[in-house]
């Protein structure tokens, strides 16, 4: 077993115990539990899940994500004085807690889902969107949290820019594309509107959730642009391949700086 | 033997380390002293491959330390205060390092010495900061390593623990093993040190053995034989 | 097969004899019978004979029916109008065609071949026929009181132009469309200046333009069809006194694709239909005093599009369920109708448990009125900023109509 899976195994262990762990767990669970006792239709209840998906998680993660390499400050530095590679710690973190956050993630949403499978089994593949939405944003977000910390030293001035990371993602950057397209709405700019919204990896998970509820309204869209992204799986491959993208990217970075950086 | 070679680190633009030249011999006891924030701290950082980001050169053995991290395996080192994953139990910790670090032989006995035996299945976030220093001391010892570096050893032992500890120094000394230890108080570990290194602003002030610092100086006690070569120095 | 078509053919005859037909002598067509070719058949059929066409492929050109009678196909015997003619062409009353399949009406950009075409007849039924590739299929013009039903009706999709209609009426009067299954023509079902007609229980999908079109034809009423895929939905235009009930209008996707297309039409009622998964579920422009009672419309990008043309068009009782966009409109203005309707999107509350929500429901979203003028902007659907404006619209209205209001929403869905 490589030292990385070694960490992974303690910090899952260490991790499936925290107070925050748990907490998220709890909030998973009665946030999908109240909504599927509050209506019966299930299209209503995944679409709910998911905008709390593209809204909630990428808050959690940004947050905790930050909190948590500050928290681990001394340990991480008992641990690179152990005769391991940086990168075995960083990736030891960073999966340790992915897949804790991960796994009660799964659990809290999944298991209302399971009790009430009857109500789901037409959007089975809704639920898998949903599932595999949520590990990117996890992904994405965890890592964007541990590259703040590792580049800010100042916990608050950490913790702020995650939070000013989140509002830009889910709030202002869709504000700008308004504003780009309304300035400029005499010129042909749904190609740009495409591309812009692709940059964005809450975008994404938002455009992966309207490409199942809202494919009647794109396709009322008369641009040629539009229809051929979401009218057959182009949209689905493409969206699926950036935010693959994107889950590597903060990681990948972060992981460069940690290896760089003195501690 | 750790050889330090035109050591110069900058934080922005803080000149931390000035120009250090300093040889920890081998199977010798070194006490690294300075006030806080002198460069004690890091300079061990920069022994323990922590600091990326610095001119001049270290070496161990005669192996410049760099991107590697297998040289780790010849040093055992206790923090001056570290934590660990709260839910985790001490056992944990201890199989943790352990499975990171390929060997066979522990010296388990500051282990049996601390009766840490009793605090096994306890999570660390339920011990009090002397019991997990304890356990960092016991860790740095676990493993048997040549080279022992230990910051502020004594801070946050009790005085019982910290015989412990001192004994187990001297005890690891004899059978020849490198020992750099650090202190903001110059008396607190003056009877174990062999050598001193004096660190001020970064710079070096004197190295070598304890009886030659005491001949130079003209001074009995180490204490003040520090304090006659700062004022000579600033004269 | 065959057995089920003796049993076809025995219901016939008891079909027949209720409706007091004159039995006269019967001719049979077929290779081993008396006629080999149906030309020479009709040639010699009198008033009130039958002809019965067996098994075999018939290629003769277009057929001429000019006399009251009843041709019946034995085992679907297909007569083929190799693309050049127009198969069947009845100018008699009382005709009566069954279990035949007829294809390649013969396309003509000049003339309208179908495979039958009724003209300025009474009392003629089709029934129980299949058609295939056929430029149109059935054709009536100019006739009254006739029946096409449980007729199966199938092209394949071309271009508009190279395609005519599956049932195409033209100044016809009390017909019964009943049953039928029609795809891939131009228009499924197309009536123009029709009157008092019955189009019931039929399927039409996949159809290239409209799955039901029909204009200047008052009084018809429409139940029970079922309308698919169609390029651009069903189109109801110039019309009165409409009555559509219990027909589902589904997955017509496009920019200009339609569940229904309103345009010009008044006095009208528009009930229990259910709209689900098209791009625009009901378009309505320049029409007055339409009731739209007791629909479910469910999962469209806009369940309704209002133009400000229209006056009077209520609103009651509907279900709007998870639609990208309940209602949007083109003015500030607004004369229509909201009342007592359910609408998933609606947060009010309901404290004094009459079922009907304590806060009025404001169905026009800021968002769908930016996507109304500037359509790239869709990409932003589901935006928390979005859903942030339109929360500041709601509480302040500026730009949406502000007596575009459901004063009664109902706070649970309705069942019928």
């Amino acid at each position: 077993m490589s030292i990385t899976l070694k960490i992974i195994k303690y910090q899952v262990k260490d991790n499936l115990q925290s107070r925050w762990i748990i907490g998220f767990f709890l909030f998973f669970l009665i946030f999908s539990y109240w909504l599927i006792s509050f209506t019966e239709d299930s299209h209503k209840v995944l679409l709910s899940i998911l905008n709390m998906i593209i809204i909630v998680i990428p808050l959690i993660c940004l947050v905790f994500g930050t909190i948590y390499i500050y928290n681990n400050l001394n340990y991480i530095t008992f641990m690179l004085t152990q005769p391991i590679k940086r990168n075995a710690i960083y990736s030891g973190l960073y999966f340790g807690l992915i897949i804790s956050i991960f796994v009660c993630f799964i659990l809290g949403v999944g298991i209302p889902i399971l009790l009430n499978i009857l109500l789901f089994t037409e959007s089975l593949n809704i639920v898998i969107l949903l599932f595999i939405t949520g590990f990117f944003q996890i992904l994405i977000f965890t890592g964007f949290g541990f590259l703040i910390a590792i580049q800010n030293d100042d916990k608050l001035k950490g913790l702020g820019i995650s939070i000013f990371v989140w509002l830009f993602f889910s709030i202002i950057y869709d504000g700008l594309i308004l504003y780009l397209l309304q300035t400029f709405q005499d010129y042909p700019l749904e190609k740009l509107a495409l591309g812009l919204t692709l940059l964005n990896p809450i975008d994404l998970g938002r455009i992966l959730t309207i490409l199942k509820f809202d494919v009647s309204a794109l396709m009322g869209y008369t641009g040629a642009v539009f229809e051929d992204f979401f009218g057959n799986n182009l949209g689905l491959f493409i969206s699926l391949t950036v935010l693959l993208i994107w889950s590597i990217l903060p990681f990948v970075l972060g992981q460069k700086k940690f290896s760089d950086k003195d501690i | 033997m750790i050889k330090i070679k035109n050591l110069e680190k900058y934080y922005s633009k803080l000149h931390v380390l000035k120009n250090i030249d300093l040889s920890i011999e081998q199977g010798k006891i070194t006490y690294l002293v300075g006030p806080n924030g002198s460069g004690k701290s890091t300079l061990i950082k920069s022994i323990l491959g922590l600091i990326k980001k610095y001119d001049g050169t270290i070496s161990i053995n005669g192996k410049i330390i760099n991107e590697d991290s297998e040289y780790r395996n010849l040093i055992g080192y206790m923090p001056q205060s570290a934590s660990f994953p709260e839910n985790l139990t001490v056992k944990d910790i201890i199989k943790l390092v352990k499975e990171i670090r390929y060997q066979n032989i522990y010296d388990e006995e500051l282990l049996t010495k601390f009766v840490l035996s009793k605090e096994m299945n306890k999570r660390l976030k339920n011990l009090s900061g002397g019991t997990i220093q304890k356990v960092n001391a016991a860790l740095a010892f676990l493993f048997d390593p040549q080279i022992l570096i230990l910051d502020e050893p004594t801070s946050g032992l009790d005085p019982v623990s910290s015989n412990i500890l001192k004994d187990k120094i001297i005890d690891e000394n004899k059978k020849g093993k490198t020992i750099l230890f650090t202190s903001h108080i110059i008396s607190e570990l003056e009877d174990l040190a062999q050598n001193i290194a004096f660190i001020l602003d970064g710079k070096i002030w004197f190295s070598g053995s304890k009886n030659e610092l005491i001949k130079i100086a003209g001074e009995s006690n180490l204490e003040r034989s520090v304090a006659s070569l700062m004022t000579k120095s600033i004269a | 097969m065959l057995k089920v078509n003796g049993i076809k053919f025995l219901l016939l005859f008891a079909f027949l004899s209720t409706l007091n037909v004159n039995f006269g002598k019967t001719l049979i067509v077929g290779k081993k019978e008396n006629y080999n070719s149906i030309k020479s058949a009709i040639a010699k059929v009198a008033i009130g004979d039958t002809i019965i066409i067996k098994e075999g492929l018939y290629r003769e050109g277009n057929l001429i029916i000019d006399k009251p009678i009843t041709i019946i196909g034995i085992n679907t015997p297909i007569i083929d109008g190799e693309n050049k003619y127009e198969i069947i062409t009845v100018k008699s009353d009382n005709v009566f065609i069954s279990g035949l399949r007829l294809i390649n009406s013969g396309l003509s950009f000049i003339e309208d071949n179908a495979a039958i075409k009724l003209e300025a007849v009474n009392n003629c039924t089709i029934i129980n026929n299949e058609f295939n590739n056929n430029f149109f299929a059935i054709y009536l013009a100019k006739s009254t009181n006739c029946k096409i039903i449980q007729n199966s009706i199938k092209a394949i999709k071309k271009t508009e132009t190279s395609s005519g209609n599956g049932i195409h009426l033209w100044y016809c009067k009390n017909i019964t469309i009943q049953q039928n299954y029609i795809s891939g023509h131009r228009d499924g079902i197309y009536l123009e200046f029709v009157r008092t007609s019955e189009i019931k229980n039929n399927f039409s999908e996949n159809n290239l333009r409209y799955g039901l079109h029909f204009m200047f034809s008052d009084s018809c009423k429409y139940s029970e069809n079922m309308f698919k895929h169609n390029g651009a939905g069903v189109a109801v235009m110039y019309t009165k006194n409409v009555e559509m009930t219990n027909n589902r209008f589904e997955n017509n996707w496009g920019g200009a694709s339609y569940g229904i297309l309103l345009k010009d039409i008044s006095d009208s009622d528009i009930k229990n239909n259910i709209f689900y998964k098209n791009s625009s579920g009901l378009y309505i422009e320049g029409s007055n005093r339409v009731n739209i009672y007791d629909n479910d419309f469910t999962e469209n990008g806009w369940a309704i599009r209002l133009m400000a043309n229209s006056m009077e068009i209520n609103f009651v009782r509907n279900n709007f369920i998870g639609n990208s966009f309940d209602v949007t409109t083109n003015s500030t203005h607004n004369f229509n109708f909201f009342e007592n309707n359910f609408w998933s999107e609606y947060k009010g509350y309901d404290i004094d448990k009459n079922g009907i929500g304590d806060v009025p429901f404001r169905p026009i979203k800021l968002f769908s009125l930016i996507v109304e003028k500037n359509r790239p902007t869709l990409i932003l659907l589901r935006s928390l900023f979005i859903d942030i404006l339109d929360a500041a619209e709601k509480i302040f209205p500026v730009l949406t109509p502000e007596t575009l209001i459901d004063k009664s929403p109902a706070m649970k869905r309705f069942y019928d």
